[in-house]
């Protein structure tokens, strides 16, 4: 593994290794003295087209930990504004002896153009509508640490799966390390190459929330649709929303999970998400311990 | 594979730079011979474990943290004949010192061991180091550092079944199991039953090193 593009081009073995490393270094959190001294003298920088907070100041704290020197470097107020290229500034960073890069584009495939161009390592932290592979390995590691197992564990991803990579990279994840998945959404969110994932596709959520170990909730991507995918916000809501009522539907140590950033009260109910069977904070927390496996998988050898 | 002992690995690995951990196949156990069978190996540990009561005068405040992978199941051992003699739990524990290393980028990224510090911490405690065998000493150099990021003990020794010299550092056991004179050649194997089985310490030939005439 010399680049993180795709949690599609990890094996069942790598994966693992990832989880199992992440699991150790989570206790470097509840330390006094949070960072080992592992990627010293490393330099990862933090290349961002697309706006970001969760992700990049996790990838961030995560290197630091590892006592890497991190370089923030954000599309708005760079030469980007000026017309400089993805190739261009990947190289000028690389020029200045980056050992790797964790980029974020609104392109897809932008994460793998640029492992053909630069030396170092290239993670991806979410090309277009793509993938975004420590999302989902984070959100694995959580289901494991709540629910003991992976294997036969039945997970519903629900809502926009047109315009999510969160989506496809827990897909093929999940598929990996035998759990099943069930997408739900509109008819109009679901990707026309669907049949071609390794998951069942429903359009009824109601038929699928009893029968589910794990409901992943996805933001509906107001910022990616130009056209429309669904009436109006309220129907999407009384549809494909959790609420309240949906949630005491659910089996009783079923988990609710959700990338974020949340938009309560359209996917999700301010009561569900606030529930302790919500993980959205664990997810937070353990994605600085599972980026900080992934940096050190890529970076700490030879 | 995992089940070579680290010791093995340490000795490739550290080792004047030997760049191929994969050099020698299947371990030769045909022929390495057997330093310390299973009776000697608990007679060692029982010794072990009442000069440690000695030394610490009744070993009030004494942590025993194992480095794994093999250093883990001594550290339980001796934790229980300390328990057998003064009738008191002794805090134990392991310390993995995978990311402290000086050599990680000699080689892929390695699997982390566990560590697993006792839940009333290091602080003010006497902490004994146990491992299987003592070489370079750079294990030892990696799991002080490690242990300075934990907490700050009163006072650090090291426990080792297997003193195998050769040392590259400045740094010596507080307790040993067997001083085995060796030459950086051969390679010495410790077998415990938890991970193996069975206990041994084997004394495996001298082999030919990859990149070095004769």
């Amino acid at each position: 593994m010399r680049h993180l593009l795709s949690t599609g081009d990890l094996s069942r073995d790598e994966a693992l290794l990832v989880l199992d490393t992440a699991a150790e270094l989570a206790q470097v959190g509840d330390r006094s003295v949070k960072k080992l001294p592992t990627l010293r003298g490393r330099t990862v920088v933090n290349l961002f087209y697309e706006d970001s907070t969760r992700t990049r100041t996790s990838f961030e704290l995560a290197a630091k930990r590892l006592s890497a020197d991190v370089i923030n470097f954000s599309a708005k107020g760079s030469s980007v504004s000026k017309g400089e290229s993805l190739k261009d500034t990947a190289l000028t960073l690389q020029a200045m002896g980056a050992d790797s890069v964790v980029v974020r584009h609104n392109a897809s495939g932008a994460a793998h153009r640029l492992a053909e161009w630069v030396d170092g390592a290239v993670l991806n932290a979410g090309d277009g509508t793509h993938e975004h592979p420590t999302q989902a390995l984070l959100d694995v590691f959580t289901m494991r640490e709540r629910l003991g197992r992976l294997d036969g564990l039945r997970v519903a991803i629900v809502g926009d799966v047109l315009h999510s990579r969160v989506a496809r990279s827990n897909v093929l994840l999940l598929h990996t390390l035998g759990a099943e998945v069930t997408l739900v959404a509109p008819p109009t969110l679901v990707p026309v190459s669907v049949h071609t994932w390794p998951c069942s596709v429903s359009y009824d959520l109601d038929a699928v929330l009893p029968k589910s170990d794990v409901v992943m909730l996805l933001r509906v991507q107001a910022e990616r649709m130009h056209d429309a995918f669904f009436p109006s916000a309220r129907e999407y809501s009384r549809r494909y929303g959790l609420d309240a009522e949906r949630f005491a539907r659910m089996q009783d140590d079923a988990i609710v999970m959700h990338p974020g950033p949340m938009v309560r009260g359209m996917e999700i109910s301010a009561e569900v998400a606030d529930s302790t069977r919500t993980t959205v904070n664990e997810q937070v927390t353990n994605g600085v311990s599972v980026r900080m496996a992934v940096l050190y998988l890529l970076l700490g050898g030879s | 594979m995992c089940a070579q002992s680290r010791a093995e690995r340490d000795s490739q690995v550290f080792g004047e730079g030997s760049a191929d951990p994969r050099g020698s196949g299947p371990r030769a156990a045909a022929t390495a011979r057997t330093v310390l069978d299973g009776p000697e190996i608990e007679r060692a540990l029982t010794r072990i474990a009442h000069e440690i009561l000695e030394r610490t005068k009744g070993g009030d405040d004494v942590t025993l943290l194992g480095i794994p992978s093999r250093g883990v199941p001594l550290a339980e051992r001796l934790a229980r004949r300390i328990e057998g003699v003064e009738g008191r739990t002794v805090p134990r524990g392991s310390l993995d010192i995978t990311m402290y290393r000086d050599d990680l980028r000699l080689a892929p990224a390695r699997a982390l061991g566990r560590t697993d510090v006792p839940p009333e911490g290091v602080d003010g405690r006497l902490v004994v180091l146990v491992d299987d065998v003592l070489f370079s000493g750079r294990t030892v150099r990696a799991a002080l550092d490690a242990l300075n990021d934990i907490g700050r003990p009163r006072a650090v020794q090291l426990a080792i079944l297997v003193d195998r010299g050769h040392r590259e550092l400045p740094v010596r056991a507080d307790y040993v199991g067997k001083n085995l004179p060796t030459s950086l050649r051969e390679t010495v194997t410790v077998q415990l039953s938890e991970p193996d089985g069975h206990d041994a310490v084997l004394l495996g030939p001298a082999k030919p090193r990859p990149g070095e005439e004769g």
